[in-house]
This record gives C-alpha cells, sequence and structure tokens, in this order.
C-alpha cells in the first residue's frame, strides 16, 4: 500500500483525514519527521491550526518537502495546508512554502465568519481530482481566510461566501482545497480517491 | 447558492449508551453511539454532536474510545462536548476525532477558558454551548425579549441544567463571541425533549447578535419545526436527537420538506 504522510502541525484534528486517506487505499501516517517526509509516496498538508504557528513548524522541513514536490510526490493541501502553498497570509506573520503567487486574506463583509458549513463547488476547469464529482456539489467549510493565486490558472473550482473565492487549485502533482474533503461525505471521498490515483507505487 | 442549513443529530451519551430525556430529565437507552453516528452519517446528517452528558457534572472524562469509534465511523464533521475543562481536555478530543469541542460549564465559570481554546485550536474549533431557561418575572439588566407569554428573558443553567446561574444568556453569549467563540449551540430547556418545537424567540435573539454561527437545540418535533427555526429564528443549524432515534421523521425527510419549502440544504 502506497504511504501518505500527514505532516503534524502540533494541533487539531488528525484523526478524521488519517481514516479518510486509508478508506482511499493510503497507509497514512502522521509525522513531523523529514526522513518519512522524504520517502513518502504523498504528502498531506492538513487543515486545523494557525499559519504563523505553521509556519514555524514547517521550517524544519520545509526543504524537504520542496525538494519531493520537485520531485513530483503528490502534495495535497487542505484549507490551511492550502495556504501554506502561498508565501503569505492575513492571519499572521511567516513565510509559506512560496508553491504559488499569492497570498491568503479574510473573508469580509456582512457574511458570518468563520464560513462554517457545506457549501458548493462551482468546478471551473475539470481535472482529474473532480473526476465523478458533479458540479455544484456541496463540500463542509470551516474557515476565516482563503487563498489568492496571482496565477489563475491554476484555479479549479471556485465557491461563493460574500465573495466568491478560490475553493480548489491544481497544477502539475500539487492539489489543494480550502474545503475539507474528509469532512465531506460521499463527495469528499470521491476527490480523495482521485487523489490516491495519482499516487505511484 | 448560499450556505446550506445543516440539519445536526445529536448523540448525548452516558455511560457510553445514547440516552435521551425530557427536560434534562427521565433518561431512556436510545442506543449505540457508533451504529446510530454511522446510519445519520449515511442518511445525510450534516454533522453531529455528541455529548457526554454527565461529564460535567460527575467530573469524568469524555469517553475517549467512543469519540474515537464515532470518528472512525463518519466523515461529516463532529462535535465533542461535556466535562471539557482546559486546553488539555480539549486536546485529548481532538485527538481522539473530534472537529470541535463545545463548553459550557467550563466557560461559564472561567470565561478565558474560550480564548485559551481559540488561540490554540483555532477559533472555528470552539463551540459554546448555552443551556437556557426562560424567565418572566423582571430583573435588571437583562435583555427581555417580547413572547406570547409577555416578557422574558433568557437564563444560563450549568452543570448539565442542574444549576441556575442567573446570568442572561444573550449578554452571555455576546461576552463569549468577543473572547472568541466560533459557534453557538443555544440549547431550550423549556423546550428540551418535549417535540413542541425550538424556542424560536430565544434563537433569534442570540443568532440576530451574534457575529458567528447559532446552532438551535430543544424541542424539535415535526419536520415544521425545522422550518420554522430556520425562517424565523434565524438559526445557522438545527440540532434534534428523539425525532431522529427513534426514526420518526428520519433526516432525509426533514430535508425533502425543507427543500419543498425553499430552504437550502444539502442533499
Amino acid at each position: 500500500m502506497p504511504e501518505a504522510v500527514i505532516f503534524d502541525y502540533g494541533v487539531g484534528n488528525l484523526l478524521s483525514l488519517k481514516c479518510a486517506l486509508e478508506k482511499v487505499g493510503l497507509d497514512a501516517r502522521i509525522t513531523v519527521s523529514p526522513k518519512q517526509l522524504q520517502k513518502a509516496d504523498a504528502i498531506a498538508l492538513p487543515g486545523v491550526g494557525n499559519f504563523s504557528a505553521a509556519v514555524t513548524k514547517l521550517d524544519a522541513v520545509k526543504e524537504t518537502l520542496l525538494d519531493a514536490v520537485d520531485s513530483g510526490t503528490p502534495l495535497i493541501g487542505i484549507c490551511l495546508g492550502l495556504q501554506l502553498f502561498f508565501p503569505e497570509s492575513e492571519e499572521g506573520p511567516g513565510k509559506g512554502l512560496g508553491l504559488f503567487e499569492g497570498k491568503t486574506v479574510r473573508l469580509q463583509g456582512s457574511v458570518k465568519v468563520p464560513h462554517m458549513g457545506w457549501n458548493t463547488l462551482r468546478i471551473v476547469k475539470p481535472n482529474a481530482f473532480f473526476d465523478g464529482v458533479a458540479d455544484e456539489s456541496y463540500v463542509y467549510f470551516v474557515h476565516s481566510l482563503y487563498p489568492v493565486p496571482e496565477d489563475k490558472k491554476i484555479v479549479t473550482a471556485e465557491t461563493e461566501y460574500g465573495t466568491t473565492f478560490t475553493s480548489a487549485i491544481a497544477s502539475r502533482n500539487v492539489f489543494g482545497t480550502q474545503f475539507h474533503p474528509e469532512k465531506s461525505g460521499d463527495v469528499g471521498l470521491t476527490i480523495l480517491k482521485n487523489f490516491a490515483k495519482t499516487v505511484k507505487r | 447558492m448560499p450556505l446550506a442549513k445543516r440539519i445536526v443529530p445529536c448523540l448525548d451519551v452516558t455511560c457510553g449508551r445514547v440516552v435521551k430525556g425530557i427536560n434534562f430529565l427521565n433518561l431512556k437507552n436510545a442506543g449505540d453511539p457508533v451504529e446510530l453516528a454511522k446510519r445519520y452519517s449515511d442518511e445525510g446528517a450534516d454533522e453531529l454532536v455528541f455529548l457526554d452528558i454527565t461529564a460535567s457534572a460527575d467530573n469524568r472524562n469524555i469517553l475517549r474510545g467512543v469519540v474515537e469509534g464515532v470518528a472512525r465511523a463518519i466523515s461529516i464533521p463532529f462535535t465533542v462536548g461535556g466535562g471539557i475543562r482546559n486546553v488539555s481536555d480539549a486536546r485529548l478530543v481532538l485527538c481522539s476525532g473530534a472537529d470541535k469541542v463545545s463548553v459550557n460549564t467550563a466557560a461559564v465559570e472561567n470565561p478565558q477558558v474560550i480564548t485559551r481554546l481559540a488561540d490554540v485550536f483555532g477559533q472555528q474549533c470552539v463551540v459554546v454551548a448555552i443551556d437556557a431557561k426562560r424567565r418572566r418575572y423582571k430583573a435588571e439588566g437583562k435583555i427581555t425579549v417580547e413572547t406570547r407569554e409577555g416578557p422574558v428573558w433568557f437564563e444560563v443553567y450549568t452543570y448539565g441544567g442542574r444549576k441556575p446561574t442567573g446570568i442572561d444568556a444573550v449578554g452571555w453569549a455576546l461576552r463569549a463571541a468577543e473572547l472568541g467563540a466560533g459557534e453557538f449551540l443555544v440549547t431550550s430547556m423549556d423546550r428540551d425533549g418535549t417535540e413542541d418545537g425550538y424556542d424560536i424567540e430565544l434563537t433569534r435573539v442570540i443568532s440576530e447578535r451574534v457575529k458567528v454561527p447559532v446552532i438551535a437545540s430543544g424541542g424539535a418535533g415535526i419536520p415544521e419545526h425545522f422550518l420554522e427555526v430556520f425562517t424565523k429564528g434565524k438559526a445557522d443549524a438545527a440540532l434534534a436527537a428523539s425525532v431522529f432515534h427513534y426514526n420518526k421523521y428520519p433526516v432525509q425527510v426533514v430535508k425533502k420538506f425543507l427543500r419543498e419549502q425553499g430552504v437550502n440544504v444539502r442533499p
């Protein structure tokens, strides 16, 4: 079974993501070790925590992680994990991975924040990660910030909440969702299954 | 589409079994928590709430094994409450698979715990549960609401509905929101288990004043009650137990009714 490692920022629920990845056929381990990241068949940056705290934890493995991504290891970033792909965030100081240009900003306006609950995906760029996922499918969101990529070509789905924001991106072996596929019922499992299909044995 | 209104089955658990009472008393056995959780997740529930209802009073720890079993069985979000007093209690529950923790007694007795939890786990992780009862007598400084039975204010209870605090529920919600509450679970003790409908006034007065989502709880008996609490009560989510446990109105029946009435719900 291919091994997926979930990077542990030290807070929150990683068990649901672990269980979900196991359900789609990946042997999921929770780790902070650069060695494990190096030999992983897939890497997941999970979605619970704070930007500044997470970048501090990530610093120790940043090079290993970027090398793995460059060599083609599939990477999935969920919620905060997606926001870490970008260099900066309005949530706090610190430097993200800088895989893409852009930044993470706060949800604003008349809507209640955090954006918490089931909202729909508008698939703007069909791709392998959305195989079998209908346009306007409901997925689960819990967040107060969202990423604004400079390169709009990486945006694969958008969602409306006070504003139209990027809810998924994909570029080669890198995939990110602002929603939580591990909490999005059958639709979420389909998306994770698609991610698992990109993982080489 | 706007955010879907959430249907949230609640599992009140004591000694590893799901129970259900009326007005917080006369508990009846309603089944195995993991089985029920799986069933609700499969039936299209949007979220689950798991309350260890005797934990706070007995000062017991949460039944971690059950939490983990439930988390493994489902793929929808999951809140756990009951006896969570600090960051380490919350961490145990979150590491067992919960997505959010709900605090009630501990937050009332030490409001700073809300800020501490929000700082460590993020605001979205912190649900402040408020158990409240209508009060008809006049009292200084309480936020009063006009109802069919005249003006009332809402008193906060702690320790699973055993201890009246004299605190105004609306004022408490506003303070808790400032301290970092990410969501409110507002239970009407008057309506709990009665199946007479949610306390619309209680739900609305809090929902209109706080900027975070409000889950209404206590009193759901028929699909119309859900409609009423979403439209008149301005709730973001509606929690129920007995209607679902005894399969009187399965989740999909409630959702179908709501959809026909123009409420945005997830299929």
